[in-house]
């Protein structure tokens, strides 16, 4: 009955913040907004027993997301540019996808139900034989690490695939970085016409930062 | 600016190792409480994301310089699937960590804390790469 009281009450608190974040134009009150989601989400995990999930979303959707979503906004500005006219066909797009989604929510079996098919089919195995089989006694790590090793080597390459593709699209390559010295040439080409000397450069940078 | 912020710096410095410390413990002890790779490689990261936020760009670059960041990112993977081939060499499945030692337990420990480090390492490059070159980008 508690635990109930304490879903519904954070669920009610994850309205209210989506809501907040679509009402807001002050795009770093939305990031900090997220974060402030990703956290309920956590502790929505936690009472929900999937301490290994909730770990997981505090340290990656409150954490890393909001230091790069503020990473981006310092390079985009924090204001939300509003559209110049209304469109009704967002609006549409987004009811029927809720309404399917809604819809789709009435197959699942009831929230707790010790017959729903997920509890039927491996997670007896896991319980019952992960100890003798596996070792560990966090089932989580043995079914991540063990029974699923496959699944997770494909994860592991994802996070990998992201990384090389950031850094393929944005990273530092060769020519940025002759274009980086063409510009510090440019720099002191100029200085050099206006007369300052390296240690005045300098302070102009600082000053700058 | 630098001036500023004493205090930042000083409670950053304070706290960096007990974050790697508490990084290495969520990934080391994932088999026995909540935790494991992702989480540890994260938090992990998060030290270095700290460190650029205060030190600024410059000086987290020459602590963690690009090519260490992508050696990282490889090694990782390439830990995880090459514990999988040496499961193969010696008689077993892909990722099949029983035959790793004499003792099939002691196998899947053995495995399932390798693979786990392996996750952590890329999952470190992978979000300190991410945010070292977002962070960059003001430069041009």
């Amino acid at each position: 009955m508690i635990f109930d009281l304490v879903d519904i009450t954070l669920l009610v608190f994850l309205a209210i913040t989506a809501l907040a974040v679509i009402r807001l134009d002050n795009l770093f009150a939305v990031v900090m907004l997220l974060g402030i989601f990703s956290l309920i989400s956590a502790v929505l995990y936690v009472n929900l027993d999937a301490v290994d999930v909730a770990f997981t979303e505090a340290a990656v959707g409150a954490g890393i997301s909001t230091v790069l979503m503020l990473g981006t906004l310092a390079l985009t500005g924090s204001m939300e540019q509003k559209p110049h006219r209304w469109s009704p066909i967002p609006l549409a797009v987004v009811v029927l996808t809720g309404a399917a989604l809604i819809y789709g929510t009435f197959d699942m079996p009831n929230y707790g139900d010790p017959n729903a098919p997920i509890h039927k089919h491996v997670a007896d195995r896991y319980i019952e034989k992960s100890g003798e089989e596996v070792g560990p006694p966090n089932i989580v790590t043995s079914v991540l690490a063990s029974y699923r090793g496959f699944d997770t080597l494909g994860e592991v390459v994802v996070v990998f695939t992201a990384g090389v593709g950031v850094l393929t699209l944005l990273g530092h390559g060769h020519l940025s970085r002759r274009k980086r010295h063409r510009e510090e040439e440019e720099i002191e080409r100029e200085a050099t016409q206006l007369g300052l000397d390296e240690s005045d450069i300098e302070r102009l940078e600082e000053e700058d930062i | 600016m630098m001036h500023r912020k004493h205090i930042l710096r000083t409670v950053s410095k304070i706290l960096a190792p007990f974050i790697m410390l508490f990084a290495l413990y969520v990934q080391f002890h994932g088999d026995y409480g909540p935790g494991g790779g992702f989480q540890a490689g994260v938090i992990f990261a998060s030290v270095f994301i700290l460190y650029a936020l205060i030190y600024g760009m410059d000086n987290a670059r020459r602590v963690l310089p690009p090519n260490v960041r992508r050696v990282l990112l490889g090694v990782g993977v390439l830990i995880y699937a090459g514990t999988g081939v040496v499961g193969m060499l010696m008689g077993g499945n892909f990722l099949n960590y029983s035959v790793l030692m004499q003792d099939p337990l002691n196998g899947q420990h053995l495995g399932i804390n390798v693979i786990e480090f392996g996750v952590g390492m890329t999952v470190f490059a992978s979000m300190v790469s991410i945010f070292f070159v977002f962070a960059g980008q003001d430069r041009q």
